[in-house]
């Protein structure tokens, strides 16, 4: 049970362009178990989709380098798969639901026939079985009258409808992983909630292991179990996800969680956006990239980019902060102790023990 | 779970550093500094304007830029090309009729007076003035003919497309600045207009007018402004509704910076690039027009003209047809290709 | 639903009323006589002829004959030929247009969809490149240059072909090929501008994520995606084809419409130039009702049948 279904090890992923070889991913490492929830949280442009397509192989051929780095599925490097293999993953261990279920659906095919592409590809199932299974799926994603729906278009479907499809057709060969991308931003929020609610349901069901993707830290906070937060190409911290909400080590998270508007009117704190904008990726120089928008930044943080150091069995960051040599009183407070106050901790603390 | 962590638990591990720096930091680097003002407005670059964007993304692409350079060098031969030589394309000379091209130090080229036979009919017909397109029948010298008749067809081209600009301009702006009815009426018009095969209207036309210059240029923009009253509506009708114009309205943005920042650049582009595209069109549909005999008339040339008497006599004297042919195929290809640069280089979202 | 076929056919029918309204007003302006030895003509001979075309009615009156016969199928007689009706000349003649036209269609739908298709999945490669080089080349070299040329070098020079005879099936191909070129290039330009769209698309992205092999992918979302809006083509393919057969047929001496066409204005034979001129009318109007019906069926976005179920 404790078995890692997936481990990303330093991953790097360049994309080809006119002026050179532009880095996304820069040695991203992470793993994934059984029944799981890994969010990988960033902004824009920080490659966690990059990272996700770069797991099914899904990236352009063309113009994209993964110089290296291993994608280990069950032991097996899949970076090394041919073709053939890969198509075989695909689908049916590994799937995919995309941000935008406007158009991640083929508006010219009967979505019946869109669900049943990959049993038909992937298991032995008759037309008849596979249809029935395409019809089981919908009912299972919760669309009403599953059998007539079979026979209809995208465009007849609302939204947050198609979002259903779109998981009926990644989970129709009950994959061991399913990859999210972004798969409730392009929604309403009531229908967000939704969503997720059936992808957790789901996932009980099947044992999934989960990779969400997602900018949302609602959406995280609800969803996951484990973190990592990418900014610039990297998992600059990850964590349970306790630890990331209330023990953040890394300047950006501690950011992030004071951009995000806490409902808890008691604990009301102002927000505080992060100033500036993510660097350019092809002008990344060596040092520590979030330097330029830190508030803690240092003369080491210019030119030197700290690799990672564990802070507990399953907390990592890279941040200088936690270089002995840093004076004890540059790193504030809310890292060093945490974002609840002493108290709070030390009443949960107690309230662990009892 | 190990894995994903450096196994001596040290920032040091997965470093990297600037070269030239010792591989360990030192300890006197680990004193806050935080980014000089300067030095943050530096990493934001501020973004190039949209014209020299649209620029460098054509002088990037290497057909726009040959073709531009092409069809200079073809403007410049239809303003000089017919004086630089003593005759007028007028002028007939029958004892020099039906001289193939001769132009000294170009022989290897095909230019070396030699007919269909291979006879050097210079020497055998004791002429010492070199034509270096060669004659028609009537001893009228090519060169001057091919560029008074690129002259004459670049400008019926002109002309029809700055008349379809500005009709359309009028005509998609009037449709959609007042919208509702009157916009409703007036695409009727184009909807109907559209289901005409304008090369009927224009033969149509061309058969109740007096053939010339005048006359094609009008009959080619009787339907000919449709389309660019249709992509000008449509880009006012689309830019009137989009969030960016109202919000630096917002902003307190004055009508000119509006006009000058957001709307022409953006209705700028499709109007640049379909004016583009009508003017080989229009150049295509004289050349057409000259073919079928509802041209211009003799002695006036164009290259439809030229190509048509070529075509006539192609058996025995192929230059008179290849020359025009070459001459037209040039300004065609060059329009379409620089049209197509400039589509890629001003309208981004439709670059492939 | 009906209301869209009623509509695109509301517009067809008052787009071809125009255009006969137009062309019978045209004629009355015309210069000159529509007689082919009218200086000859007595002021009796005239006034005959006149009574025998019904010219001598006044112009509304003229007008509803003209309109009234249309409906018959009846486009009057030829100002040049004794007797012949505008109809049986057209009748003739269609048949040539026909065949060399339908197979310039062909030739250049199948050249252009492999280059454009080829040009789109080798995206960026020499073949790529090649290929809309070829494809501006075709769009830009006018058809009759084209043709010409063809003639000269394949027909005189190499002799491979029949030159100006329409004698059997070897008469047709180079008509057709020089008819094809435009739309070879325009297919090919259309192919892979959509081919290139579709394969950005998420869909296309969702059917690599199922598993499916390339050609799966390839065939099954990409490919037929890409085609339906080709289908849109056809009206301007129908026009580009149309307009290559008046001149392609006087240089190939195929005797079709589009060489009854140049001689009739030549000789001035008004009524067949306005014969003709509507037969073409008629056909690009109903080419395009068809290219609408048949897009409302291609594609399930749009509803011709009724409200949708959702």
């Amino acid at each position: 049970m404790d078995q890692n279904i997936l481990e990303v090890d330093n991953l790097h992923v360049s994309f080809k362009t006119r002026n050179g070889a532009v880095p996304a991913v820069r040695g991203v490492s992470f793993t994934l178990k059984k029944g799981e929830t890994l969010a990988i949280v960033g902004e824009s442009g920080s490659g966690k989709s990059v990272t996700a397509k770069s797991i099914m192989q899904l990236l352009p051929k063309q113009n994209t380098v993964i110089p290296d780095g291993a994608i280990r599925y069950e032991g097996k490097d899949m970076l090394k798969f041919s073709k053939k293999e890969i198509q075989a993953v695909r689908g049916s261990d590994i799937s995919m639901v995309f941000q935008d279920p406007m158009t991640s659906l083929n508006p010219t095919m009967k979505i019946g026939k869109q669900i049943m592409e990959g049993l038909s590809r992937h298991t032995a199932l008759t037309k008849k079985q596979a249809r029935q299974r395409a019809k089981e799926m919908l009912e299972l994603v919760g669309i009403p009258n599953p059998e007539s729906r079979l026979d209809a278009y995208p465009h007849q479907f609302s939204g947050g409808m198609r979002q259903r499809v779109v998981i009926a057709i990644a989970l129709a060969c009950n994959p061991k992983i399913l990859i999210a991308d972004e798969p409730t931003t392009a929604l309403d929020v009531t229908i967000q909630a939704q969503i997720l609610r059936l992808m957790r349901n789901l996932q009980e069901k099947m044992d999934t292991g989960i990779i969400l993707i997602t900018h949302d830290l609602g959406v995280v906070a609800n969803m996951a179990d484990r973190v990592a937060v990418m900014y610039a190409g990297e998992v600059v911290e990850q964590g349970t996800l306790d630890e990331i909400f209330y023990r953040p080590q890394h300047p950006y998270t501690l950011g992030l969680l004071r951009s995000m508007p806490n409902l808890d009117a008691s604990r009301a704190e102002p927000l505080i956006p992060i100033p500036g904008s993510p660097p350019d990726p092809s002008a990344l120089g060596t040092g520590c990239p979030f330097a330029a928008r830190c508030p803690y930044t240092m003369k080491v943080c210019h030119d030197y980019n700290p690799g990672a150091i564990a802070m507990s069995e399953t907390q990592a960051v890279r941040c200088w902060l936690h270089d002995e040599r840093t004076p004890a009183g540059h790193v504030p407070a809310e890292i060093k102790e945490g974002r609840r106050s002493a108290e709070e901790a030390a009443a949960e603390a107690e309230g662990v023990t009892a | 779970m190990t894995m994903m962590f450096p196994k001596d638990g040290d920032l040091k591990a997965g470093l990297r550093r600037a070269d030239g720096l010792p591989a360990e930091p030192a300890a006197d680097l680990f004193t806050p500094e935080p980014l000089a003002e300067s030095v943050r407005e530096e990493l934001a670059k501020p973004a190039p304007t949209f014209w020299k964007e649209a620029r460098e993304r054509l002088f990037k692409n290497k057909g726009a830029v040959i073709s531009l350079a092409v069809l200079l060098i073809l403007s410049i031969m239809a303003i000089v090309g017919p004086s630089m030589n003593e005759f007028t394309y007028r002028e007939q000379h029958i004892p020099h009729s039906n001289l193939p091209p001769k132009i000294g130090g170009l022989e290897w080229l095909g230019f070396n007076g030699k007919d269909v036979a291979g006879t050097d009919v210079y020497a055998e017909r004791g002429i010492e003035t070199n034509y270096w397109f060669g004659t028609d029948e009537f001893g009228r010298d090519l060169w001057t003919r091919v560029w008074k008749g690129t002259q004459i067809s670049l400008f019926i081209a002109l002309v029809a497309a700055a008349l379809d600009l500005i009709i359309g301009v009028i005509y998609g702006g009037i449709s959609a600045y007042y919208g509702g009815r009157i916009d409703n009426v007036m695409q009727r018009i184009i909807e109907i207009l559209t289901g005409i095969p304008n090369l009927i209207v224009i033969i149509l036309f061309i058969l109740i007018l007096e053939p010339g210059i005048r006359s094609i240029i009008l009959a080619m923009i009787i339907t000919g402004w449709v389309g660019m009253a249709r992509v000008v509506r449509g880009q006012m009708l689309q830019l009137k509704g989009q969030e960016f114009v109202l919000a630096s309205r917002t902003l307190g943005a004055s009508d000119s910076r509006l006009l000058r920042k957001h709307l022409l650049p953006n209705v700028m582009g499709p109007i640049i690039v379909t004016v583009m595209f009508t003017i080989p069109t229009a150049i295509f549909f004289e050349a057409f027009l000259s073919f079928i005999g509802l041209g211009l008339q003799a002695p006036l040339a164009s290259l439809g003209v030229l190509i048509e008497d070529g075509y006539d006599a192609i058996r025995s004297f192929p230059y008179k047809l290849l020359i025009p042919a070459v001459v037209i195929s040039l300004v065609m290809i060059s329009f379409n290709l620089l049209a197509d640069g400039l589509r890629d280089a001003l309208d981004p979202k439709m670059r492939k | 639903m009906k209301s869209y076929l009623l509509k695109r056919f509301m517009y067809a029918v008052i787009t071809l009323f125009i255009i006969v309204t137009a062309t019978f007003l045209l004629m009355q302006l015309l210069p000159g006589t529509p007689y082919s030895n009218a200086e000859k003509l007595t002021e009796s001979q005239r006034a005959i002829l006149d009574a025998k075309y019904g010219l001598d009615k006044p112009v509304a009156v003229q007008y509803l004959t003209y309109v009234g016969n249309l409906l018959q199928g009846d486009l009057g007689y030829s100002f040049q030929y004794q007797g012949r009706t505008v109809m049986s000349m057209i009748g003739d003649r269609v048949g040539p247009s026909a065949f060399i036209g339908l197979q310039g269609l062909v030739f250049g739908a199948i050249l252009g969809l492999i280059l454009g298709i080829v040009s789109a999945l080798r995206h960026n490669t020499w073949l790529d490149y090649s290929s809309v080089t070829l494809a501006v080349l075709g769009m830009s070299i006018p058809s009759f240059v084209f043709a010409a040329l063809m003639q000269y070098y394949i027909g005189v020079k190499l002799g491979w072909l029949p030159v100006a005879l329409w004698e059997n099936y070897w008469s047709t191909i180079m008509p057709s090929l020089a008819l094809s070129v435009t739309v070879t290039a325009t297919v090919a330009r259309f192919i892979r501008s959509e081919m290139l769209e579709v394969l950005g698309q998420d869909y296309v992205t969702t059917a690599r994520a199922k598993g499916l092999n390339e050609s799966g992918v390839i065939w099954k979302h990409v490919i037929r995606n890409a085609l339906i809006p080709v289908v849109t083509m056809l009206g301007p393919l129908a026009v580009s084809i149309m307009t290559g057969t008046l001149v392609i047929e006087k240089i190939f001496g195929v005797p079709g419409l589009g060489e009854q066409f140049t001689l009739s204005i030549l000789v001035l034979d008004y009524s067949v130039i306005m014969g003709i001129t509507l037969f073409y009318s008629a056909l690009f109007i109903a080419v395009v009702f068809i290219v609408d019906v048949l897009y409302g069926f291609l594609d399930p976005r749009i509803d011709l049948k009724g409200g949708s179920q959702a």
